[in-house]
Parts: C-alpha cells; structure tokens; sequence
C-alpha cells in the first residue's frame, strides 16, 4: 500500500524543502520506491536541493496537461536508485496544478512508489492546498519561533478539516511534528522555545529534532541533501526521522540538550 | 545596556521563551475557537420542526423554545430549551 506524504508548514523558509530532500532519499535508503514532488509552481527550487536541476525537461504541469508521459517527466536521483524527482514548472501560472490532474498523477504513481512525498509551498494559497489534500500522513515542519509555531496550528486546522480524508470521512491525516533548526543552547539560556513547549502547543506526535546547523547550507550549495552528509548531526537527526517514520522502535530523541564538548574535540574544532 | 545590566543584576527578568510560550497559548486558544465550524446554518429549520411537534402536545409559544449549538472542550453539544408554560406547571 502505497503512502502519500506532505512536507508542510505554512511559514516559509522553515525547512521544507530541505526536509523533502533528506526524508525522500532516507525513506529511498531503507529501500523504498520513492518519488518526491515539488508543488511550488513558479518558484521551483527541489530540483537545485537535490542537485538535479540541469536534468529537469518536463514537469508536473507537462503531466497535468498530458504533453508528455510521466516517464519522460520523472529524474532519477543521482545518489539512490529508489528515488525519482518530479519538479515543478518555473514558468507557469500556479492555477495549472488542479486538483483533477494532481489525483491522476497521484494514482498513476501509486501503481509504481510506495512512498510519495509531496513539497509543499509555503502560505496557504491552492498550491498549498493541493499539495496537502491527498495526503495520507503530513510530516509538519516548525522552527522554534512564534510565527512559525502559529502558522503550524493554521496548517493542522487545514488538514484536520479540508484535507480529502477529512472530506471524505476517512481516518485523518496522521500528523508529525518535525521541529527544525533547533539550538539547544538557547533553549537552555530560555530564549528560544522548547521540544516540550512546541509539542504542548501543537498538541501531535514529535518525529523528530533537527539541529540548527551550518551544514544545511553547505548541503544546498552542492545539490546533496543533507542527509548524505559526514559525520553531520543533521544527517543523523534525518536518519533517525525515516527511522521513527518506518516504525523503528526505541530511537532516542538526539540533539535536544547540549552536548560537553570534550577538550580534544573542542582542540581539534570537531563538531 | 545599563537597563540590561540591571536586570540582570536584580535577576527577575522573564525569559523570552517564556512570554513567547504564554503569547502563543492565547492566540491560539483564540483562533481556534474562531476556526470550529460556525452556527450550521439547520439549526433555525430544527427548532421550527421541533416547535411543530412539540406543539402536537403542549401549548407552547415560538419563544420558549430555545436550540443551540456550544463547544465544550473538545465536544460540540447541541443543547434545547424548552420553557414549559406556567399554567401546565400548575395543572401537576
């Protein structure tokens, strides 16, 4: 049974897109089929996360509107076998992407993936929309920050009422709390926002911390998701995200206090 | 800097992640309540119906009948009043 899943969160620059990249390749590392879609028609950016972006032809939009097949739209990730990307279109209006061509896709896909993620722009517009609406589990991405913590509740009130499982009287959305760029130290010093706050707040299950790091960026410079990188904790914080996803028992919540460097490591600028 | 070296001297500044956890618990509770579905719009044809058979058997007038629909937590109860006229009260 295949799973649709939304990457989510309202607010923009969160870490959406960042996230899709690393969750698909890890659900594709554990050995799912797995295709991960941007729904951010006009503004594409997916395809430089993932560094594929010189390979991109046809997008979603082409499929919509039947000028070319799936197949020919679809790119293969260069660093795992199981993922595909499927961009979205940098030049079209973003009412291309009904809901009608969007569920075809979504079916068509099904037959093939077990896993589909879908990159949801930011705000709370059709593209938005239309990325959530077929979703089977929704993984909601939130930085420790007000505007953020309250633009994730808007999304879960979306999900909970307008989502095609809500419509249609189906089980809900299964909902994921995924808090990023998380600074222990400053959770401790009391200026930013807890694990716990966050979570008391929002009210869903937490699958995961990831830790505020300069790695991210070094990720997106070179088109490799970040859960590729060495010895990065966001690499690990990601791994254990698939992990919990896939049913991994008993995985310790990491990252979320601050760590004692030891003498050597702060000697030798380990991180 | 002064102020804030004072503050910090007197040690009884609140936390911003505090005062931020507090904002956010207000607001929220706030958009949320505003977020439930508004009055369903059956609700005036309910009480005309409930108005019709209930006057089969008692006499009552359209103001003594009252349907509305509240939030309690997380359970929306539907609630009716009924105001038995004075006169039935006394016939008992």
């Amino acid at each position: 049974m295949s799973k649709v899943i939304v990457v989510t969160s309202g607010k923009g620059g969160v870490g959406k897109t960042t996230t899709s990249a690393s969750f698909s390749s890890g659900l594709a590392l554990r050995g799912n089929k797995t295709v991960v879609i941007d729904f951010d028609v006009g503004l594409r950016n997916l395809d430089l996360i993932m560094g594929c972006e010189r390979r991109v032809v046809y997008d979603i939009i082409n499929v919509i509107n039947g000028e070319v097949t799936l197949k020919q739209a679809l790119i293969k990730d260069k660093n795992c076998d199981n993922l595909y990307i499927l961009p979205a279109s940098q030049t079209r209006d973003k009412d291309a992407l009904n809901l009608e061509g969007v569920e075809r896709i979504l079916n068509e896909l099904k037959e093939s993936f077990d896993c589909i993620v879908c990159d949801s722009p930011a705000g709370i517009e059709s593209g938005a929309f239309t990325a959530m609406y077929f979703a089977d589990e929704a993984l909601v991405v939130t930085n420790p920050e007000v505007s953020s913590v309250r633009d994730s509740d808007r999304i879960l009130g979306i999900l909970a009422a307008k989502s095609k499982r809500a419509v249609d009287g189906l089980d809900p959305v299964k909902e994921h709390l995924l808090i990023t760029r998380y600074d222990p130290k400053r959770v401790e010093a009391g200026e930013m926002l807890s694990v716990t706050d966050i979570q008391e707040i929002l009210r869903i299950p937490l699958i995961g911390v990831i830790p505020e790091s300069e790695s991210v960026l070094q990720a997106s410079n070179a088109g490799t998701p970040a859960i590729h990188l060495d010895k990065s904790d966001v690499a690990e914080a990601y791994r254990d995200v698939v992990g919990r996803f896939m049913g991994d028992e008993g995985l310790p919540m990491r990252f979320v206090t601050v760590e004692k460097k030891s003498f050597f490591k702060r000697l030798l600028g380990g991180r | 800097m002064i102020a804030g070296l004072i503050s910090y001297l007197r040690g009884n500044e609140k936390k911003t992640a505090i005062v931020a956890k507090e904002r956010l618990q207000i607001i929220l509770a706030h958009e949320r309540a505003g977020r439930g579905a508004p009055t369903p719009d059956y609700l005036p044809a309910l009480q005309e119906e409930l108005m019709v058979v209930i006057a089969k058997y008692i006499h009552i007038d359209r103001e003594s009948i009252n349907v509305q629909l509240e939030k309690h937590g997380e359970y929306d109860v539907l609630e009716l009043n009924i105001t038995l006229p004075d006169k039935m009260r006394l016939n008992r």
